[in-house]
């Protein structure tokens, strides 16, 4: 038995496939992954990600610590409630976690880490954390679960009050507020609109109930990975790890050279790879071919080397399968993927594939 | 709990078999092995004509999920494919042994069919597998 959230239960009870999921006992889907996954683009999902863990850092100095701790600046964050995405990078600028940022007031920010990085996250977070005399407090006892959809919104006020309106109407995307018990923020991991909201484990199944009742799906994680592929947004542990950097990663727009005087961790190694030239990339794929793309695949770029892919799968809005796949940095076009010992051509596109419910293929 | 109807031969492999009055036999793969797999998106079906041994890869199916090869439950030649499944590959998870099914083969030895596993057989493989 892996570990379990506090909506373990109420997923069984809904009819739940079970799977492992990095130590955790998870809803794969309830009944078709398919059909989930068009209900977020069409209407409204929702996803338990109690997995994931909360950690507040607290202190007099905790902007200090995550100007140096993360490869995006933190001093983007101006008001509180603003979210920032970011990559926690090692020495050698290779990726620990990625992770959201969210600025509560100047002695309190809040992340969003990785369950399956979560013990290390703590570790290094913690050692980097010493010298700030910044507090570090993994939330375990808070839950979270993401609505998202065109409906996502109204679905929620629906469900958890009318008095929700006010205070989350005008969010901006990378948004957040606290309302109560609830800190609700306009992040996600879909490419629709919706929230993440973070809530008291205690609180989660009945939460939970409430927006089944006002017409949200429960969504497992098997369309939580069709939907973020299709929102070309990278999945740690499979699209990068510690042995690559961002920039190999399809991440640079998420570290912030500027200032150069801000020595982030890993700053260095990024700047010599940037001077010296980045090797690889990656990029996004559409199959021409019949077949469907898998994690690991082989593939051949014309004259300019081999590549591998790293989140593979097939794409329910555009019918048709799609990968992103780590690639020399000069290949574009076409190339040739190993599908099971035979050759099948893909085309090298910039990504999102999806965004909005809205194909952005050309 | 899958369905496992009682009229029809089964492979280890998952495969299902129909016994036809002309002597061939209709196949496609379980309910228990599409609840497995997941949605299907993707089937490559044989050639019509092609000739297949006992246990032999003769199709794919891709599921959301992962790809799995389908095995020719018995020695023979494929003399029909349902089309109709190659364009909506659903049709595997909502009647597998229906609309869903996927070739027809012409059996080298119609002893071969009768020696696949009956209902019963496949139901006891089918609750070995969960344990």
């Amino acid at each position: 038995m892996g570990q379990r959230t506090p909506l373990y239960d109420t997923h069984v009870e809904m009819g739940a496939k079970i799977v492992d999921f990095g130590g955790w006992d998870m809803p794969l889907h309830y009944g078709s992954q398919l059909e989930e996954h068009h209900r977020v683009r069409r209407a409204a999902g929702m996803f338990d990600v109690s997995h994931m863990t909360v950690v507040d850092l607290k202190g007099d100095r905790v902007r200090e610590l995550l100007r140096r701790l993360l490869a995006n600046n933190v001093d983007k964050l101006t008001t509180p409630g603003r979210a920032l995405y970011s990559c926690m990078l090692n020495p050698a600028g290779g990726v620990i976690d990625d992770l959201i940022a969210y600025y509560r007031d100047e002695r309190w920010f809040r992340l969003v880490v990785n369950a399956g990085t979560t013990d290390k996250d703590l570790a290094w977070i913690g050692r980097q954390a010493a010298p700030f005399g910044a507090e570090v407090a993994p939330r375990r006892d808070l839950a979270m679960i993401a609505v998202q959809g065109p409906q996502a919104r109204e679905k929620v006020y629906a469900a958890l009050g009318e008095g929700l309106r006010e205070a989350t109407e005008r969010l901006k995307p990378f948004h957040a507020v606290a309302v109560g018990e609830l800190f609700i923020a306009t992040t996600g991991y879909t490419g629709e609109d919706g929230f993440e909201i973070m809530l008291p484990a205690k609180a989660a199944v009945f939460t939970w109930r409430m927006l089944h009742d006002a017409g949200v799906a429960p969504i497992g994680l098997g369309a939580r990975d069709t939907l973020r592929l299709e929102a070309g947004m990278n999945l740690y542990g499979a699209d990068m790890d510690e042995t690559v950097t961002p920039l190999e990663s399809g991440l640079e727009w998420t570290v912030a050279w500027n200032p150069p005087a801000r020595d982030f961790i890993g700053r260095a190694a990024l700047e010599k790879q940037k001077t010296q030239g980045v090797a690889r990339r990656l990029v996004g794929l559409v199959l021409e071919d019949k077949g469907v793309l898998r994690n690991h695949q082989k593939l051949v770029c014309d004259d300019v080397g081999a590549g591998e892919i790293t989140s593979g799968s097939f794409s329910p809005t555009l019918n048709k399968s799609i990968a992103l796949a780590r690639v020399p940095a000069k290949a574009t076009g076409a190339c040739q993927v190993d599908i099971r010992g035979k050759f099948a051509t893909a085309r090298i596109v910039d990504y999102p594939f999806v965004r909005h419910g809205q194909s952005c293929l050309k | 709990m899958s369905k496992i109807p009682a009229e029809l031969k089964y492979a280890k492999t998952h495969e299902w078999a129909k016994p036809m009055p002309d002597g061939s036999i209709t196949v496609g793969i379980s309910d228990h092995a599409q609840e497995l797999l997941g949605d299907m998106v993707f089937v490559e079906l044989p050639q019509v004509g092609a000739e297949f041994a006992a246990g032999q890869e003769c199709a794919v199916v891709e599921s959301v999920k992962a790809a799995s090869d389908v095995y020719a439950p018995v020695a023979g030649k494929v003399v029909e494919v349902n089309a109709a499944v190659a364009a909506a590959p659903e049709k595997m998870n909502k009647d597998p042994y229906g609309d869903g099914w996927m070739f027809r083969l012409q059996p080298k030895s119609a002893g071969d069919v009768s020696a696949l596993l009956d209902a019963k057989g496949y139901a006891a493989l089918v609750a070995a597998e969960k344990h």
